[in-house]
């Protein structure tokens, strides 16, 4: 995978503190700032290709088909009537090939394939293709299809018992620490409650989509896709083909948030297709089939046992979940992710169980873990805090550990007290007042706080960095931006490292023709991919100083200009005929196994809840966030405002509902899954806390996409109950659910 | 989406002409067809565009009331002066409903006809009485959050998803049609609709090619309006109760009332058992809750919709508290 191309190569493994960076020693006074996004204009005149705007000579449109049982054996396919369509091509599929169910991020394999045999509703079992795209979509919904109806499991509640240990994996499935049922026992204060989240789907504005273009046995598939390095592995491994022979380009995407880690059933079918065809083959998947056959986060279920002192120190955390996935998949919802370097407490059980449904695959969705299990660890903490008779802050700086409660290793930075305590300022919390004694007409107000944290992760990546002859420069990388900034972010670092205008940088990302990289992921992708630009640029501002004749330290470098030793020389005549290039690559080390990487914040929630209906509407919301060096203020800014409004949708609207009898999304279309619109999002204030992390990586950052919504949710959630009194454990926070517990009228 | 053969209507007449093939369908908006269609819930053989006609204007009438052309859009009537200084409760229904992009394209005569928000409705490869007479109800027995406790039969508990009809039910409003051999109909909006029984796929009483091409709004009746709506989320959500009333107060007794629902049945809402159960009373809440027995006698939940039958009560009782306060 790396050891990309003969470029001059400066790598780094972090294995030991970097406390130096060039990005505080920079004079071009690029970074951190709060520039528009690079790719701004393109996106907003239309001009940015996304996956399916590609012109491609002879494009053939090809429209998936769903199958419509459940779990079912396929006994044939009559697709004869189908082909006799005028404007059809074919109807292509191919039982083993075709993929069950998308791939997970990062996995090097392919999916789990073949569909003969259907596992979900909605599978993906063929595709039908046409010269347009309204004929092709007209056919597919005319194919016949003869199933052997199979048992299926389809009901949660009615299965759960059937629950069983989640094998280990990103963390272990089960961990006991200490004597947990013997310290919660004999806790002075206990709080034992369950809390739910249901099945949730990323609802990304631009659907997947694939346009697969064979040529002399290569593959190139213009894909929407957040991790084109990996992705091409599953697809060549997927295909049967040489990784060698597949290159996926994919520069815009119109948002992930988890959903397109992995490849997508329409990337197998488009690339089986245009390969039996000999033409090009473009599959957009129908927002329907987004929902059914690409990837939902898996409902939850979570017991929460805190076991504390009188003073708050927790003895006993018990975070026990079932969570669902379909038969033979290994991911799970890592619910209890945050709960095991979140708060301190000798006795701890953090277990997960995972119940297999034929259900939609469940994978990553933006905070997996997370987004969803600080809703039962945030909430019982509010419950703790109440059962004490402690305000909720004061709990939590009571419970703020000074190293990893389970490792015994040191954090490598952690602001969680402090962006309390700022929050706290800024929000006025101390105007807040006993749970339902707030009232302003029909609505009864109230105030919730919650941690957030999100673990660190840096991925080994790679981007070359080029210095040109006139003086500008080029960043690649299969790297992505999904919508998050990677492309001005990326930019700034080389920007501020070279001494240049960000209008001098050019970048291309997303292309894995260029060098590879982690992609975007795990809010790993500003500090993995913008330290291997870090190291590129190094490298050539390395060289800039050897022929200027002054060591590196002695450069200052800085609007096109690079400035020792008494002079003042245009980067253009040091870079010689043929410019400058190096790739830089970043691998983690030792750095994470010694220090606990993570970042944390708190979320502060105003609502109002209706006291006639039960409607509850968030009223404002204040983030205070600690992530290492913020690039760019601006789309930094940006990600927190999307977590945290994608923290409304799961205190509040986003449930996605299964039919027990058949296992099928019901509500699968934006209108029905509610995500929040604007008229559900209020003032959003973000605050960042200066931090430096220089055991993360040389720019000092770390992730902040899915920090935002990491305790977004039980925020809004607690507020609920400050203003009413009601507990409503089950997310989401619907009125039906308070509606009994509201005043008689 | 199938193909279809697309015809242009210049005169109303044409439009009803054309409109009587079998197979055809009217297209104004489109904000529900076109969806529809892609999803093959609908499947015309033609469409009938009708969006060009002269049916654009908001007429006064000699006895005080509204003429609305069939083809105002929704964001143009939510708009005018008239409108919101006589029938507030029709310009609150409207900017309740949809977006504001879908009510720039979404017309008079089209949000009438809508058709139902029942998710089973929406996807073929389930079993709907609507959509395939016979086929089976999947709503009951399966997910009906949103859908009716009135009105319902055991073929069919969908719910009319419109607001606009909800407050022109209160209003009282006249349905406008023209027929193919020129007949010209006016049908009382409590006319309009049918409850599903054993036909769910009929939702009207309009005939092949009959075109609707006014609302009628008869003077606004005497009493303050308003119009409540009851969401999962603050926009962009269909009704899981709304209620349009107009109350007035005589001498401290609630001299009229005019209360319509949507959100509960498969029409919108009314029932006159509940506004005589006012009318002459004290604004009390018992006589509120009195009206509320009145509208929930037969109501049925068919299970996650059950929440939808004490919503009700709430809303009806505020609003009509709202309605009746002094000041």
């Amino acid at each position: 995978m790396f050891g990309f191309g003969k470029d001059d190569t400066n790598a780094l493994t972090m294995n030991q503190p970097h406390p130096d960076s060039l990005l505080d020693t920079g004079v071009q006074g690029v970074i951190s700032k709060p520039l528009d996004r690079v790719d701004g204009p393109k996106k907003v005149t239309g001009t940015a290709t996304y996956a399916a705007e590609y012109a491609i000579e002879n494009v053939a449109h090809g429209v998936l088909v769903s199958a419509t049982k459940g779990h079912a054996k396929i006994k044939a396919i009559d697709a004869d009537a189908v082909k006799a369509i005028p404007g059809v091509i074919d109807v292509i599929t191919d039982y083993d090939t075709f993929i069950r169910n998308s791939q997970q991020g990062g996995e090097t394999s392919a999916p789990t394939q073949g569909v003969r045999t259907i596992d979900y509703f909605g599978e993906i079992i063929a595709i039908v293709v046409a010269e347009s795209f309204e004929v092709a979509r007209d056919a597919a919904k005319q194919l016949k299809v003869d199933y052997e109806p199979l048992d299926g499991t389809f009901d949660y509640e009615a299965n759960k018992g059937e629950a069983e240990p989640a094998p280990d994996g990103l963390i272990k499935g089960h961990y006991d620490q200490g004597d947990f049922d013997k310290a919660f026992e004999n806790a002075p204060v206990k709080v034992d409650v369950t809390y739910t989240t249901p099945s949730q789907n990323s609802a990304a504005m631009e659907p997947h989509a694939s346009i697969a273009v064979w040529e002399d046995g290569a593959l190139t598939l213009y894909g929407a896709y957040q991790m084109p390095t990996s992705d091409a592995q599953q697809l060549a491994k997927a295909l049967g083909v040489a990784q060698s022979k597949v290159r996926i380009i994919s520069r815009y995407i119109g948002g992930g948030f988890g959903s397109k880690l992995g490849i997508a059933p329409e990337s197998v079918a488009a690339a089986i297709a245009a390969k039996q065809l000999g033409r090009p083959v473009k599959a957009v998947m129908l927002r329907q089939q987004v929902f059914d056959a690409t990837v939902r986060r898996s409902n939850t279920e979570q017991r929460m046992r805190l076991g504390a002192e009188a003073g708050g120190r927790i003895v006993a955390l018990g975070h026990e979940s079932i969570t669902s996935n379909l038969p033979d998949e290994d991911f799970f919802e890592p619910v209890g992710i945050g709960t095991h370097f979140l708060y301190g407490g000798e006795n701890r059980r953090i277990n997960h169980d995972v119940v297999r449904l034929n259900w939609t695959l469940s994978g990553s969705m933006r905070a997996p873990g997370e987004a969803v299990g600080m809703v039962g660890m945030e909430c019982a903490m509010d419950e703790l805090a109440e059962a004490i008779g402690m305000d909720p802050i004061a709990l939590r700086k009571v419970n703020d550990p000074q190293q990893d409660p389970e490792l015994k290793v040191p954090y490598s930075s952690r602001n969680l007290t402090r962006s309390l305590e700022e929050g706290a300022k800024h929000f006025g919390w101390d105007q807040r007042q006993a749970p339902g004694q707030r009232r302003e007409g029909d609505w009864l107000i109230g105030m919730g706080v919650a941690a957030a944290c999100r673990s660190n992760q840096l991925q080994q990546s790679a981007a070359k960095v080029e210095l040109h002859p006139d003086g500008s420069a080029t960043v690649s990388s299969a790297m992505t931006d999904i919508g998050t900034g990677s492309y001005t972010i990326m930019a700034q670092i080389a920007a501020e490292i070279l001494g240049l205008p960000v209008e001098k940088v050019t970048m291309s990302l997303g292309d894995t023709n260029d060098p590879p990289a982690a992609g975007s992921g795990g809010s790993w992708g500003a500090a993995s991919a913008g330290s291997a630009v870090y190291l590129a640029a190094e490298r050539v501002r390395e060289r800039l100083a050897k022929a200027m004749g002054v060591k590196p330290e002695d450069l200052t470098l800085k609007d096109g200009m690079a400035i020792g030793d008494n002079r003042s020389v245009p980067l253009a005549e040091l870079v010689g005929k043929d410019g400058l290039s190096a790739i830089g690559e970043i691998k983690p080390g030792q750095q994470e196994k010694q220090f606990n990487q993570a970042s944390y914040g708190a979320h502060f929630a105003e609502v109002g809840v209706n006291v006639v209906t039960g409607e509850v509407r968030v009223r404002r919301m204040l983030g205070v966030f600690a992530a290492g060096r913020v690039l760019n203020a601006k789309t930094a800014r940006s990600q927190c405002l999307g977590g945290m409004t994608f923290g409304i949708g799961t205190a509040l609207t986003e449930d996605l509902i299964h039919d027990p009898r058949t296992g099928k999304l019901v509500n699968h279309d934006l209108a029905e899954y509610h995500v929040p619109v604007n008229a559900d999002v209020p003032q959003l204030e973000v605050h960042f806390l200066d931090e430096r992390d220089i055991h993360a990586n040389p720019i000092h950052a770390k992730g902040i996409g899915e920090l935002g919504i990491s305790g977004a949710a039980p925020a809004v959630v607690n507020a609920i109950y400050n203003a009413t009194g009601v507990r409503v454990r089950e997310m989401p926070v619907t009125l039906d659910k308070l509606l009994d517990h509201l005043p008689a009228l | 989406m199938k193909l279809f053969d697309y015809a242009r209507a210049d005169s109303v007449a044409t439009a009803t002409r054309d409109g009587a093939v079998p197979g055809a369908r009217f297209i104004a908006g489109g904000t529900n067809l076109l969806d529809l269609m892609k999803l093959q819930v609908e499947t015309p053989e033609t469409l009938v565009d009708i969006s060009r006609l002269a049916l654009t204007e908001i007429e006064e009438r000699e006895d005080g009331g509204l003429t609305i052309g069939a083809l105002v859009p929704n964001s143009d009537l939510a708009a005018d002066a008239r409108v919101i200084e006589r029938y507030p409760v029709l310009s609150r229904a409207l900017l309740a409903g949809a977006s504001g992009q879908l009510r720039n394209k979404a017309s008079t005569g089209g949000n009438l006809l809508q058709r139902t928000r029942c998710y089973y409705f929406y996807d073929p490869a389930t079993p709907c009485n609507k959509r395939e007479p016979g086929s089976g109800c999947s709503a009951i027995g399966g997910e009906n959050r949103i859908l009716a406790i009135l009105g319902t039969s055991d073929q069919c508990i969908a719910t009319h998803p419109s607001d606009m009809a909800v407050a022109m039910r209160a209003l009282e409003a006249v349905i406008v049609t023209q027929k193919p051999d020129g007949d010209r109909r006016r049908i009382a909006i409590g006319d309009f609709y049918r409850l599903p029984a054993a036909t769910p796929e009929i939702e009207n009483v309009l005939e092949p090619g009959e075109l609707i091409t006014h609302v009628e709004l008869p003077p606004a009746p005497a009493g303050r309006q308003t119009y409540r709506k009851v969401r999962d989320r603050a926009s962009y959500a269909f009704a899981l109760v709304s209620v349009a009333g107009i109350v007035a107060i005589e001498g401290g007794r609630i001299a009229s009332a005019r209360l319509a629902f949507g959100g509960l049945g498969p029409m919108p809402w009314r029932n006159e058992a509940v506004e005589a159960a006012l009318v002459g009373q004290e604004p009390t809440d018992a006589a509120f809750h009195a009206a509320a027995d009145a509208l929930l006698a037969d109501a049925r939940g068919y299970g996650s919709n059950d929440f939808k039958i004490p919503l009700t009560r709430r809303t009806l009782v505020a609003t009509l508290r709202e309605l009746t306060q002094e000041g």
